[in-house]
């Protein structure tokens, strides 16, 4: 099994035609992943890798018979919230959103309506979920023969706050023997669709999960709300952390945010040092090596190292 | 990007918050004018983007014009914590009967906007919350549905505020719950707001944070205020590195690079990427041992020209030996452009790449053709079985010296590899 994706998951690019969303659109379906429509304002008719493209949302699930199961939204930051509404309102309930640099009061208004909607959000600022070898929605991993180099299945969980790092760690994970059952990219934003701890009673429901690999970084309170998620729930996963951005403890570093907008440090529950508090009182381990990980995982496993 | 008093002050008031009436003054001169117009005593504060002014003599209280001249003279020649003030403000001196704190944040968790009000202002609001809890009221906002001045109410009754201060408050909460909204602001907060002696409310304080990204479009209330795109108002001034890199980025449009080094000042140059790969590897680089010069971030497929523009600026900062050339693994970012650039950028300041370049490790796309480039220079590079850790360590080891623990591990892991 797996979480957010599915063997037969349907999804469309919105912004299909930006010569991003090509690349990711055609790196999706050699992936195998089931892209069945493209929506860009003014190039109804046209075709991208195959993919019919539609003016509308309303008129791409026409076309297509049904509601598809998501939408990656790919277009630029003013238009991106409209977009999603879009996407919403036509009833999709999956939307993983790639735009950075989006004001976070949109980032909040779309939270919200998808909460009216049932729908949920990924990103935005992220590069999407890709559960190995079944569907990889967004440009993670990159181009299809990459994205299997580097994501086998197997039973653990990723979340990161870093495009780059989610496929850095799990491909680690391959490499080590264990696998990944899923991997989102969460996104590097203040305000994200789903956090860590929004997305850990899906993977605590899913069968083939068995532990939890997450990365972080200074800035904002995601770490501490999984933290009380854990403590609160008796998880069943055991959780491995990595944290990012230490160097932004120093005082010099102040005010300043560092690799995403999300990484600022202004309070003190926003500094490395007090996250790491954090998660280890609730029985998180936290590695300061990236290369611990994989060994980290099999000790929570009991597999051998 | 942080407002000046001044600023916030008439971003209030354009909300229909009651201010003092101020006088913002970059002369001494001005500063007698706004006094002798003020009439009475009066307080000067420093116009800095920076906290503590009180302490560093940045805020002065003046019973005369003169005074007040003579007050603005030395507090315009004050630099604060590095900050050179942009002016003063002179304020008439309130007969405050209580204070107030009143402010909209976001609440990144509940992914909406919180109104704090507290009836024991003129302090910092945290330490408010942490002495004494039970003077915070907060609510939650909806970003989509309009806000009412119930919310703002409920939030001030529940500190036990009532009557008609409870009457008199209500509004002003709920006008800067809107005007955080309406105009982006990642921050807004009055702070001392204060109760006159005739009952009357006026922000005497405010502090305002817009949001980068929306800078754009607030561009008709940032015109009002006379703020220019190019008034970026970093917390410190950018470095003539810090310049360059952004000049190189500005004029080609393929990829994104960015280069801080403020704070940094050691002798391994860092041409790394992307966000979260560059704190891997700067923490990694220090974890073991190591002194970075600077911070980069590569990213989106930089031309060749690009990735040798950012390699040249590293290496020409004071006190670079060597770069190291770093990523996680990347799968838009093209392995060979990146080689390419840097050996490119060494070639041209007169460096043997294989003595400057201390590592190269960034796997991913088309890395057989980068690899190929990189051998044929004898640069010592690296793919995804060799972790961003040990990458850090290698590089680390190459600039400390054969002496240095980072490299005895480097030798102990070939040992045991």
């Amino acid at each position: 099994m797996s979480i957010l994706l599915s063997e037969d998951f349907t999804f469309i690019v919105q912004g299909i035609t930006g010569r991003e969303a090509v690349n990711l659109t055609r790196e999706c379906l050699d992936y195998g992943s089931k892209v069945v429509g493209g929506v860009t304002p003014g190039r109804k008719g046209r075709e991208v890798h195959g993919v019919p493209v539609f003016d509308t949302v309303e008129q791409a699930v026409d076309a297509v018979g049904f509601v598809p199961n998501g939408a990656v939204v790919t277009v630029p930051p003013a238009f991106t919230k409209d977009a999603v509404f879009e996407a919403i309102e036509a009833g999709i309930e999956l939307i993983v959103i790639v735009t950075e640099r989006i004001p976070r009061r949109d980032v909040a208004e779309m939270v919200e309506l998808a909460g009216m909607r049932g729908a949920r959000i990924i990103g935005p600022n992220c590069l999407g979920v890709i559960v190995p070898e079944v569907c990889k929605m967004g440009g993670i991993g990159g181009p299809a023969r990459d994205a299997a180099k580097a994501y086998q299945p197997g039973p653990v969980g990723v979340m990161s706050r870093s495009g780059g790092m989610t496929t850095e760690i799990s491909s680690s994970l391959t490499a080590a023997g264990l696998g990944v059952s899923t991997a989102v990219s969460i996104g590097g934003d203040a305000i994200i669709g789903s956090a860590y701890a929004e997305l850990m009673p899906l993977f605590e429901s899913d069968a083939q999960t068995e532990a939890i690999v997450i990365y972080t970084e200074p800035g904002g309170r995601m770490e501490a709300q999984l933290a009380e998620w854990v403590t609160d729930n008796q998880s069943r996963l055991p959780i491995v952390a990595f944290m990012a951005g230490r160097f932004m403890d120093d005082e010099e570093m102040k005010g300043m945010s560092f690799g995403h907008a999300g990484t600022i440090v202004e309070g003190k529950e926003d500094t490395a040092t007090e996250k790491i508090a954090r998660l280890e009182g609730a029985g998180i381990q936290v590695v300061e090596r990236i290369d611990e990980i994989p060994d980290a995982v099999k000790g929570k496993l009991g597999v051998a190292a | 990007m942080r407002f000046y008093e001044f600023e916030s002050r008439r971003i209030v008031e354009r909300a229909g918050i009651p201010v003092t009436r101020y006088g913002f003054c970059t002369t001494s001169e001005e500063a007698r004018e706004a006094a002798a117009e003020i009439g009475g005593p009066v307080v000067i504060k420093s116009q800095v983007l920076t906290g503590g002014r009180m302490k560093a003599g940045g805020v002065k209280f003046a019973d005369s014009p003169g005074e007040a001249a003579d007050h603005a003279a030395a507090i315009l020649e004050l630099e604060i914590n590095g900050h050179v003030p942009r002016g003063v403000l002179v304020d008439p001196k309130a007969e405050v009967a209580q204070e107030y704190y009143a402010g909209v944040i976001w609440d990144g968790t509940a992914k909406r906007p919180m109104m704090l009000f507290s009836d024991l202002g003129g302090i910092d609001i945290e330490e408010v919350a942490e002495s004494h809890p039970d003077h915070v009221g907060r609510g939650h906002l909806s970003s989509l549905l309009p806000i009412s001045d119930f919310q703002a109410k409920q939030v001030i009754a529940d500190t036990g505020v009532t009557g008609s201060e409870l009457a008199r408050a209500t509004p002003i909460l709920a006008r800067l719950a809107r005007m955080m909204r309406d105009c982006d602001m990642t921050l807004a907060e009055i702070n001392p707001l204060a109760r006159l002696e005739d009952g009357s409310f006026v922000a005497l304080d405010a502090h305002m944070e817009m949001e980068n990204e929306a800078m754009p479009r607030q561009k008709a209330l940032l015109d009002e205020l006379g703020i220019g795109p190019d008034d970026t108002r970093e917390p410190y001034e950018p470095s003539e590195f810090e310049r360059n890199v952004t000049a190189i980025d500005a004029a080609d449009h393929r990829g994104v690079i960015q280069g801080r080094d403020h704070g940094f000042a050691g002798n391994l140059g860092l041409v790394i990427g992307a966000g979260g790969g560059s704190l891997t590897l700067t923490d990694a680089v220090r974890s073991q041992g190591g002194r970075p010069a600077n911070y980069t971030e590569i990213g989106g497929n930089p031309s060749v020209s690009k990735a040798c523009g950012l390699a040249k600026e590293v290496l020409r900062k004071d006190g670079v030996e060597k770069i190291a050339v770093m990523m996680s693994i990347v799968s838009n970012t093209r392995v060979d452009i990146v080689a390419r650039g840097v050996i490119k950028a060494c070639l041209e300041l007169g460096k043997d790449p294989a003595e400057t370049i201390a590592i190269f490790r960034i796997p991913g796309a088309w890395e057989e053709e980068g690899f190929r480039i990189l051998e044929r220079y004898g640069v010592e590079y690296c793919d995804r079985s060799v972790s961003m850790w040990e990458a850090a360590g290698r590089a680390v080891a190459k600039i400390q010296g054969p002496g240095h623990p980072a490299a005895a591990e480097v030798r102990d892991g070939e040992a045991a590899g």
